[in-house]
């Protein structure tokens, strides 16, 4: 049962066919044998996990319904949580308990939901295998010698590998969409203001959102019904009525107008990922789709301009980790700038101090034209190459990610490491949503497929990722992590 | 743009982070790299275009101003690496 969506369990949960004691049981039974080899989870909240779960059976038995109650999640590390620590992946948080719970956490715990811990991840949000984690990388559940992506790299790992039904993730320049490819699993980032930040620990606030990380389309559309929604916490969260993003997911796709961009389908793409996404684009034709190609010109410049806005938003958020209020502080300081300096120094690891430097070079005196404004135009373009491609299409789709999961530590230049999201970013820098589903395989690993929808356009994204995984069995696929047993 | 060891030093003193010596070529080296990607942009004529700060085409939502949250001081300063008679202590910044 540990491999079922949300969907089917919530099913068998209100059947009585099964409890949620019995069933976060065993995720924990899970957790505690694999964790170790995987390192998915920073933490595991067994006790409060059994006492939610127990919690939601009462609920249940009071002829409650509701689609997750007693559903088994896990939250990235990034969400606060109260009474339990918020690492961010972070040294510089590594003891800290947020007194208060994200929007998002409250709203799963509304819903019944059952957490069972907090996910690894790049350090604050910065990177795309989770190698730059403080609490070392995760293991990708397909080849354990491989990455599962990053940022939500816990978070896609424990999906995988049934260590919960589904998770949550956020994604500032892929960081949902890349570890869902990489570990076969489907993933969800909404429209930027979709869904609330309050809570969430901010990278780049103009390109976050939390999004999910789950079995299928179908879980993902249970979980955006539960996250979305206008949040007087965060002026950003958008004033829109709720929709029910499950009750569009059966809709026809007779007609439905795709665009395949040729810049997805460029130089730098493997054989095998192109292969996989043009065989699931037959599979659209099938379902009566057609297909044309679209122009995203500006696309290249995608990363160049990402790679301003994100650092300078960064530098700026970061600069609240000072030592005093809360977070790491170093040893014995002579004076104030000395204890700044070590205690950022020491918090942070590499690739967040060296995007920290990044944008506060960006943003200092004289270099503003010339990169952050700069960025802020090119930005503009990427927008609107997505609102030409929209009038003549409902939805974008390529490939994921360039190829398949590379190996641990086998990308070392941090530029490499960034070209990894060319296909990804320039869905934030846009705004728009985006799902990443699985379509295949090369050499044992999962090929993610990346569908682009217009603005607010979640429930179409759904419907189409939906249909997909009606037609063909890639995002039921299992990985094989355990050796004689 | 190629940054030098000292244009590191002065970056990372606006920034509060400490580079070590021994780190400092290293770093100036990524920074520049990085920067090399980022200079891309510059192929492209923009002079024309409005820059777009916010995916959200939208005016900032205000609320009423009136105190909403309630006073939850001593709750937070346990958060605090060093706090005392609820205020945050820091190394003596006046002489």
């Amino acid at each position: 049962m540990i491999e079922k969506t949300a969907a089917e369990l919530s099913q068998a949960l209100s059947s009585g066919e099964l409890s949620s004691t019995e069933l976060t049981q065993s995720y924990l039974d899970r957790i505690s044998k694999h964790n170790r080899k995987l390192n998915a989870f920073i933490t595991i909240c067994e006790e409060s996990a059994l006492e939610q779960a127990k919690a939601a059976d009462e609920k249940r038995a009071t002829g409650d319904k509701s689609p997750l109650l007693g559903i088994p999640l896990a939250h990235k590390d990034i969400f606060c949580t109260k009474g339990v620590i918020t690492s961010c992946g972070s040294h510089m948080l590594e003891n800290f308990v947020a007194p208060y719970d994200a929007t998002v956490v409250e709203k799963f715990k509304t819903a019944g939901a059952v957490m069972l811990g907090k996910t690894n991840m790049d350090e604050f949000a910065m990177g795309s295998s989770n190698e730059t984690s403080f609490f070392g990388p995760v293991k990708n559940p397909w080849d354990l010698k491989r990455v599962p992506g990053g940022s939500s790299g816990g978070s896609a790992a424990a999906v995988a590998a049934d260590l919960c039904v589904m998770a949550t993730g956020t994604d500032t320049g892929g960081s949902i969409r890349q570890p869902a490819a990489f570990c076969g699993i489907t993933g969800l980032k909404p429209s930027y203001g979709r869904v609330s930040r309050w809570g969430m620990i901010a990278f780049a606030s103009s390109l976050d959102q939390a999004g999910t990380l789950s079995k299928s389309a179908e879980d993902a559309a249970l979980m955006t019904n539960v996250m979305a929604g206008i949040d007087s916490k965060d002026s950003t969260s958008i004033d829109r009525p709720a929709e029910d993003y499950t009750a569009t997911l059966n809709d026809s796709l007779d007609g439905l107008r795709i665009g395949i961009p040729k810049q997805h389908f460029a130089e730098g793409l493997s054989a095998k990922v192109e292969q996989a996404v043009r065989e699931a684009l037959k599979e659209y034709e099938k379902l009566g789709a057609n297909i044309t190609e679209v122009d995203l010109p500006n696309n290249h410049l995608s990363v160049s301009a990402y790679y301003v806005v994100a650092p300078a938003e960064a530098s700026a958020n970061l600069s609240r980790y000072d030592g005093v209020r809360y977070g790491h502080r170093c040893e014995n300081p002579i004076d104030l700038e000395d204890m700044y300096k070590r205690t950022r120094s020491e918090g942070f690891g590499d690739e967040v101090k060296r995007r920290i430097l990044i944008g506060t070079y960006a943003l200092s005196a004289g270099y503003y034209d010339a990169y952050y404004k700069k960025a802020q135009k090119i930005r503009r373009l990427i927008k609107n190459d997505f609102i030409k491609a929209f009038e003549q299409v409902d939805v974008i789709v390529g490939p994921t990610s360039p190829h398949t999961a590379f190996g641990l530590g086998s990308k070392t230049d941090p530029v490499a490491m960034y070209l990894e999201d060319i296909y990804t970013i320039a869905v934030n820098l846009a705004g728009l949503p985006g799902i990443s589903i699985p379509a295949g395989f090369a050499n044992g690993l999962p090929i993610g497929m990346h569908i682009i929808g217009k603005d607010f356009g979640e429930g179409k994204l759904l419907n189409v990722a939906h249909q997909f995984q009606q037609q063909t069995d890639w995002h039921k696929r299992k990985p094989n992590f355990e050796p004689e047993d | 743009m190629a940054l030098d060891k000292s244009e590191v030093e002065k970056i990372a003193q606006l920034a509060r982070l400490h580079i070590s010596e021994a780190d400092a070529d290293e770093v100036a080296s990524r920074i520049t790299d990085i920067l090399a990607l980022i200079d891309q942009m510059q192929s492209i004529n923009t002079e024309t275009i409005e820059p777009m700060a916010h995916p959200l085409d939208v005016t900032q939502r205000l609320r009423v101003d009136t105190a909403t949250e309630k006073d939850r001081r001593n709750e937070l300063q346990t958060l605090a690496p060093a706090a005392q008679d609820g205020l945050y202590l820091v190394p003596k910044v006046i002489e």
